[in-house]
């Protein structure tokens, strides 16, 4: 395997040897646990494990759920409300699956600000970067057809204002949605499928988990100063590293206890915070409630779905160049959608010759403004199309493509980086005292 | 950096997590003291005898609970009644079972295993999950921070919207006659033009409701005697929906808590470890 030099699997017992040579299974384990890692990680590495472990929760509670659960129009809310009250543990256990969703999304908002920041995504990472968009696009579509489940209020009007979206598309739009519902409008047959594919999402999901894992160990983790470890000798990949267990192991499990005490928390003491009332009513096709809003880890984008409309003068522009094709919904779609592929592209848009933010002082800012610019379209998403908040969420909107296409290109070439730690390992002990064999601390990076 | 973004986020997470109603139209819901409110919080079993003595008497003549068997209320962290009365209070229903008459159905005398009626008028809505269906609060400025602090305010809603009955304001009198009743804590209902202003702001909270007013104090009597004010009367009947829309609401918050300890106890033990296992490599300077 390629890689950082380190130890490999030596199978010692003639049992060992003999189920090695017919599957090298125990080497495989040992490579993945024993996987040299920047001693210098910080706490934004701990995300990964928490990701890992949440689908493993929604998976397992997910499991339970589905043995109560009845796909049906006329009997899916009773059967959650039979689950609530009838099933030994099952308010727990809806309560932890519905808010594993929220943490899930914490978790993977926070691993891709890490991404971002630190320059995780850059070459050689561009693969475990577009693997990992792939893996939250999946997620966005398995949270939202979990919601529609419950077959309350929001889950049924939400999933007419979502396939709606498709409908947007030019020409084939209205079969594109016909197609995903399985009917001209939600019903029975969107129930179904979207109770299918919620089952089967997560296990693609699972899939692709080990391949991103997979390709990050290829070409080593990334770590807050972006320099690679030594490849040169053992010996100095070994003063960069230190191996996975126990070490990070450990430290990430740390980590997942005190956000799941936070979690536990949340679901014993106020788990229907993040729900909407609206979904404790059972669908009613004729009564559409006044406000329909997706879930909290939607907004960002439903606030840039919204933020380009009819008069907006790219808008107009673009629908003039198109005859009329892209009208301001197809464009909001467009945008979205857009909005997700950006940031996918970004390994390619970054020219900076440096990885981590770290290093670049003006980047920097840009990146904190780029957090700020992503909670203001969460809180912009929920509020009315009315007043001031259209104005907030156009120019929200326009920040987060003009970082991806304008800043990170730009800053590349008129930015002055500062100069990295040759080393991950002066890194290291410009915090820490140098180990007996290490070499003397250098100076502070910050 | 980080750190500090982190904790910007996670403040206006907090802030914008709970989602607003659009147009802000005020109501009056009044923020009751619950004994069910915070994480130790837990139902008051007389109190949830009294709300259902209230829904029995009041409210079932028209709404009905249809999610909520009989025998759970014999069951703990409810109103517990003993079993003898649960069973004699599930035999005071009929329920229709297809099963009699050779499949044609019937009527029969209800069993703990049975499920309360549904409601009794076409437009009165079940009142099972109303509490958990139903936000009290949206403050600070459509911020929902008080949902943070004060819980989503279902069981507050219920009891403004039961006292929240008042005179007609002067405005509505000059204006076309409104069907239902003025209530100062019911947004959604019907609001007469001659209350807007020029600007197209309401003139008075609330709007107007097709229920008429159900209590309007000493509508029961109480053997324990306690208080039939309105107030006291809504509150009953809305702790007694809070339970009816959460009943396994007490089991969540020790499973919680004792979650929360394990937790944390599991917590200090990794920091350790993970210090302990660390310490050779970060020597301070």
């Amino acid at each position: 395997m390629a890689g950082i030099p380190h130890d490999h699997y030596e199978p010692k017992s003639n049992g060992e040897k003999w189920l090695n040579a017919r599957l090298p299974i125990v080497g495989l384990l040992y490579d993945t646990l024993m996987l040299p890692t920047p001693k210098n990680l910080n706490w934004m590495w701990i995300w990964g494990i928490v990701l890992t472990f949440t689908l493993v929760l929604q998976i397992a509670t997910g499991v339970v759920l589905v043995m109560h659960y009845t796909p049906h129009v006329d009997m899916a809310f009773n059967s959650v409300e039979h689950i609530m009250r009838d099933v030994n543990g099952g308010h727990m256990i809806r309560y932890f699956h519905t808010n594993g969703a929220s943490l899930f999304f914490v978790a993977v908002y926070a691993h891709m600000f890490r991404s971002l920041y630190y320059g995780s995504y850059k070459a050689p990472r561009e693969v475990t970067w577009i693997i990992g968009m792939l893996m939250y696009l999946m997620m966005m579509g398995t949270a939202f057809m979990g919601y529609v489940l419950p077959w309350g209020q929001m889950s049924f009007h939400g999933t007419a204002v979502i396939t709606g979206l498709f409908g947007a598309i030019p020409f084939i739009g209205e079969s594109i949605q016909t197609w995903l519902l399985g009917a001209s409008a939600v019903g029975q047959p969107a129930l179904n499928r979207f109770f299918s594919l919620h089952y089967l999402l997560p296990f693609v999901l699972l899939g692709l988990t080990i391949v991103h894992i997979w390709a990050f160990h290829t070409t080593g983790n990334n770590n807050p100063t972006g320099v690679e470890v030594r490849r040169t000798s053992k010996e100095d990949a070994a003063k960069d590293t230190l191996p996975f267990w126990p070490y990070f192991v450990i430290k990430d499990l740390f980590a997942l206890a005190v956000i799941l005490a936070i979690f536990m928390a949340v679901v014993g003491f106020m788990p229907n915070y993040l729900g909407h009332p609206d979904n404790y009513i059972p669908a009613n096709p004729l009564a559409t409630p006044s406000h329909i809003v997706p879930e909290w880890y939607f907004l960002p984008f439903y606030a840039i779905l919204r933020a380009f409309t009819a008069d907006v003068w790219v808008v107009q522009l673009v629908n003039f160049i198109s005859f009329g094709i892209i009208d301001a919904k197809f464009f909001g779609v467009l945008a979205m959608f857009g909005a997700i592929a950006v940031m996918a592209l970004a390994p390619w848009l970054d020219t900076s010759s440096v990885r981590s933010a770290r290093y670049r002082p003006m980047l920097k800012w840009w990146f904190a403004l780029l957090v700020v610019d992503f909670i203001v379209l969460m809180w912009v998403g929920a509020m009315p199309t009315t007043g001031i908040y259209p104005y907030i969420s156009l120019i929200a909107a326009t920040y987060w493509f003009g970082y991806f296409l304008v800043i990170l290109p730009l800053l590349g070439v008129i930015e002055k980086p500062l100069t990295p730690p040759a080393t991950i390992e002066d890194d290291f002990n410009a915090h820490y005292a140098p180990t007996a064999d290490g070499k003397a601390a250098a100076a502070p990076a910050e | 950096m980080f750190r500090k973004l982190t904790f910007t986020a996670a403040a206006v997470l907090a802030m914008t997590a709970v989602q607003v109603s659009a147009a802000e139209i005020e109501t009056e819901i009044e923020d009751f003291a619950f004994s069910f409110e915070g994480p130790f919080g837990s139902f008051d079993q007389m109190q949830l005898q009294r709300g259902l003595q209230v829904y029995t008497e009041i409210c079932a003549s028209c709404h009905g609970l249809e999610l909520v068997a009989f025998r759970t209320l014999h069951q703990e962290g409810g109103p517990a009644l003993p079993e003898d009365q649960m069973r004699a209070y599930a035999e005071f229903y009929e329920v229709f079972d297809q099963s009699l008459l050779g499949g044609e159905g019937d009527f029969r005398t209800a069993t703990p295993a049975d499920k309360f009626p549904g409601s009794a008028l076409s437009n009165a809505p079940d009142l099972s999950l109303m509490a958990k269906a139903r936000a009290g609060f949206h403050g600070p400025a459509g911020t929902g921070i008080s949902q943070f602090v004060n819980g989503m305010g279902g069981a507050e809603y219920i009891a403004s919207l039961l006292a929240g009955y008042a005179e007609e304001p002067e405005c509505a009198l000059e204006g076309e006659p409104m069907d239902g009743y003025y209530n100062v804590a019911f947004a959604p209902g019907g609001f007469p033009e001659s209350c807007i202003d020029e600007h197209g702001h309401r003139m008075v909270p609330g709007s107007w409701i097709g229920m008429p007013q159900p209590l309007y104090g000493d509508d029961v009597e109480y053997a324990d005697g306690h208080s039939t004010e309105l107030d006291h009367v809504s509150q009953d009947v809305s702790a007694f929906l809070m339970w009816t829309a959460e009943p396994k609401m007490m089991a969540r918050k020790q499973a919680g808590l004792t979650g929360v300890i394990f937790l944390t106890l599991l917590s200090v033990l990794l920091y350790l470890t993970n210090k302990r296992i660390w310490a050779p490599h970060k020597k301070k300077h």
